[in-house]
């Protein structure tokens, strides 16, 4: 049979599959929209009211009166539920406190190691004397202590405390999952230490020893014992969004890291594609459903308005959920691998067209009318960026999988810019957007310079456009260059030189808004800045005191 | 969406299917390959060298996977035929690479069979290939004595006069810089992987 017959064939078996879906959703009523569970995250009566905690009470007040709609008065929040979500937001603080500090710290130190190897890009003979300083290490150590220390982290520490309030429960074994947290970064600090000094698996995205990596498993088990002790322990009914996409990316990365760091077994061609199996799904099937996940969180919450369609979120999930796994193999294109798992992976690659515009839609009809209340809140800004980075980088990635604009950009810098928007213009933006939120309800203090949240904002945003346009375009002329069999190969080394630079210029403004962000997160930690009463919890004037838990 | 049973299998099928593609069957269908007879398992030298080339990560800008013809200027660059999985069965971990901000060193020892090159190359690229934005790696190597070095029977690289070092002083390869090489002068893959034409 030819590769002809058997892709119709496969095109009409989905489509009979996808005709009894439909029949079985209808049926089910799936496609009838669902407004209580998209409103699960409010108390009674708190739909309308804007949440910001990372606003002072003046700018709150400015806030609400933005959201306003005629004929749509404030009700007052059922207080016995915010009773019940302080009390989440209590069992979970040390946990999460304990996880953003760390990531914290490996965001710091990971983005000054990134911004170190991008210099030397276009100065090779800077610090070259030593070899936990020369560029095949030191970029890796940017890349274990960014994915693993501060994505990761920080994404634990913003499931924990989330999970709990969907929930409506406290946080089941928080001293399991701050164990888990001990372990995991002991891994990841033995695994800096363990590649600076050049003891490495070897590959990409999986260079941590698998000696060490058994600590960072252990870890995720134990963080993944509390969190679903917390699930079979809660009060509510139905699961939202949020928790699907979290609890289902916490237990995939677990099996993924565990299966491509199994001594012993891979080898040759078949090591690749797992090495990429993994190193796509990284992204794909761990910080990608987190960050959404936090989106259907944050970006209702902050603007007092449930999702516009659930039914949609959810399609969203199971979409990403089958999809997103088999696009690995688009690494490997025009490699030594069978040509069916390229083309598999770059059909699935296009089919995450879906997922993304399921999300994207449904978050501009969630927005509709209540995006000049970026102008307000700092938090939402941060999430709105990122979300519209999602829709760009996913976009951007399904295209790049495509075998015509891949033989370009393969093997460039462009695929470094499109990494970089996913996993910070997109994921990073998300966290940051999430920790100015939560932490204010964690710590019960506010931050004390909200101006420095703006100024922070600005920085990695022009950082990253600049890293991004300044290297997408660097990339594309590499790659042009090096297809081209007239022109010498050093024609794409040295073209590639003033962009390079402008990537170390956005880089430094990167590092600049981190520096301002963790020293505000210390200065916040310490209990520095102007006094306050304490933290603007609930915002709601008359209900002062539950916001401090009397 | 109220049954954590379901969130937990569906999860678990959707992770099933895709390591099934992208993990199993890769697996089942290279793991029966034989090896060309032109392709010879690593020496103990060969291995330790690739144990440096790993450690400090030449794989982040070099590629060991020749395109095919017809996606690339691969071959006209003198990189090499397209690779088969078969080059790659004594590779653990596999390098093939994902970027090119330097050449494809899959048959690097056939286009540059000079260990001296090599040696100064790495010492300091700009000495050979002028606008290498490839790092130097001056801790492979130790800077002594001409007299001393000789009298401890060192053989120092040779390099172009502009990049040498003081008068009276020469570089000496550390044991790690000499396997590095010798890894590098067993990547020639350029033995024939399809049968012969058949005779018309």
């Amino acid at each position: 049979m030819d590769s002809a017959i058997l892709s119709l064939l496969g095109a009409f078996l989905l489509s009979i599959i996808g005709l009894f879906v439909f029949i079985w959703s209808s049926r089910k009523g799936l496609l009838v929209e669902n407004p209580k569970a998209a409103s699960v995250i409010f108390a009674r009566g708190e739909i309308g009211r804007v949440d910001d905690p990372a606003l002072a009470d003046a700018a709150q007040d400015s806030m609400q009166a933005a959201a306003l709609e005629p004929g749509h008065p404030l009700h007052v929040a059922d207080a016995t539920e915010l009773q019940d979500r302080i009390a989440s937001d209590q069992s979970s603080a040390f946990p999460v406190f304990m996880f953003i500090a760390f990531a914290c710290f490996w965001l710091l130190l990971g983005s000054l190691a990134g911004l170190t190897s991008s210099i030397k890009l276009h100065q090779p003979d800077w610090l070259t004397d030593q070899a936990w300083l020369t560029f095949g290490r030191i970029r890796t150590v940017h890349l274990t202590a960014v994915l693993y220390g501060w994505i990761s982290n920080a994404a634990l520490g913003m499931m924990l405390w989330l999970l709990p309030r969907l929930l409506r429960t406290h946080l089941h074994g928080a001293i399991w999952s701050m164990l888990g947290g001990a372990l995991i970064n002991m891994g990841i600090a033995a695994a800096i230490g363990a590649i600076s000094s050049g003891w490495t698996d070897g590959m990409e995205y999986l260079e941590i020893p698998w000696q060490i990596a058994i600590l960072i498993f252990a870890g995720f088990v134990l963080v993944i014992l509390s969190v679903l002790y917390t699930l079979v322990n809660r009060k509510v009914e139905h699961l939202y969004v949020s928790v699907w996409y979290m609890v289902a990316a916490l237990l995939w990365i677990s099996l993924l890291f565990v299966v491509a760091k199994l001594p012993g077994v891979h080898t040759g061609v078949q090591q690749a594609t797992t090495n990429w199996w993994y190193g796509h799904n990284v992204l794909g099937l761990w910080f990608t459903p987190v960050s959404v996940g936090a989106i259907y969180y944050f970006l209702p919450k902050i603007i007092g308005r449930p999702v516009r369609s659930y039914n949609l979120s959810i399609l969203g999930f199971w979409t990403l959920a089958f999809f997103y796994g088999q696009v690995g193999g688009h690494h490997l294109i025009g490699g030594p691998v069978p040509g069916w798992l390229t083309t598999l992976s770059i059909v699935q690659s296009v089919m995450m067209v879906i997922p993304v515009v399921a999300f994207s839609i449904n978050m501009g009809a969630t927005l509709k009318g209540r995006m000049h209340l970026a102008r307000y809140s700092p938090t939402l800004r941060f999430m709105m960026f990122g979300g519209l980075m999602y829709f760009a980088s996913s976009l951007q990635g399904s295209l790049e999988a495509l075998r015509s604009v891949n033989q370009v950009a393969h093997f460039t810098h462009f695929t470094v810019a499109h990494a970089h928007l996913g996993a910070y213009a997109f994921v990073t933006m998300v966290l940051f957007g999430a920790i100015y939120f939560m932490m204010p309800r964690v710590l019960n203090w506010e931050w004390p310079y909200p101006k420095l949240i703006t100024l922070h904002f600005w920085l990695s945003a022009i950082g990253i456009a600049i890293y991004f346009i300044g290297l997408s375009a660097g990339g594309w002329l590499q790659g042009v260059a090096m297809l081209d069999a007239a022109r010498p190969f050093m024609d794409s080394v040295t073209l590639t030189l003033p962009y390079l630079k402008w990537r170390t210029a956005g880089g430094s403004l990167m590092v600049l808004g981190h520096i301002v962000f963790v020293g505000h997160f210390l200065a916040m930690a310490l209990r520095f800045g102007p006094t306050r009463t304490g933290a603007a919890l609930f915002w709601q004037n008359n209900k002062r005191e539950l916001a401090h838990g009397q | 969406m109220d049954n954590e049973v379901k969130l937990v299998s569906g999860a678990m099928v959707a992770l099933a299917v895709a390591t099934a593609a992208l993990v199993v069957m890769p697996y089942m269908e290279v793991r029966d390959i034989q090896p060309r007879p032109g392709l010879k398992p690593y020496t103990s030298a060969e291995l330790r060298g690739r144990g440096v080339y790993i450690a400090n990560g030449c794989v982040y800008c070099h590629s060991q996977q020749p395109r095919d013809r017809n996606f690339g200027p691969d071959f006209e660059r003198g990189w090499g035929r397209a690779s088969v999985p078969g080059d790659y069965i004594y590779d653990k971990p596999h390098l093939l690479g994902s970027m090119r901000t330097g050449p494809d060193l899959f048959n690097i020892a056939s286009r540059q069979p000079s260990k001296d090159w090599h040696l100064g190359h790495l010492y300091q690229p700009r000495a050979y290939v002028p606008g290498s934005i490839m790092p130097s790696y001056p801790f492979l190597f130790t800077v002594k004595d001409a007299k001393e070095a000789e009298k401890e029977g060192e053989q120092p690289v040779s390099l172009p006069p502009a990049y040498a070092p003081n008068v009276g002083q020469v570089v000496v390869p550390t044991p790690e810089a000499l396997d590095l090489v010798k890894y590098l002068l067993a990547l020639n893959h350029t033995y024939p992987v399809l049968p012969p034409a058949p005779k018309p």
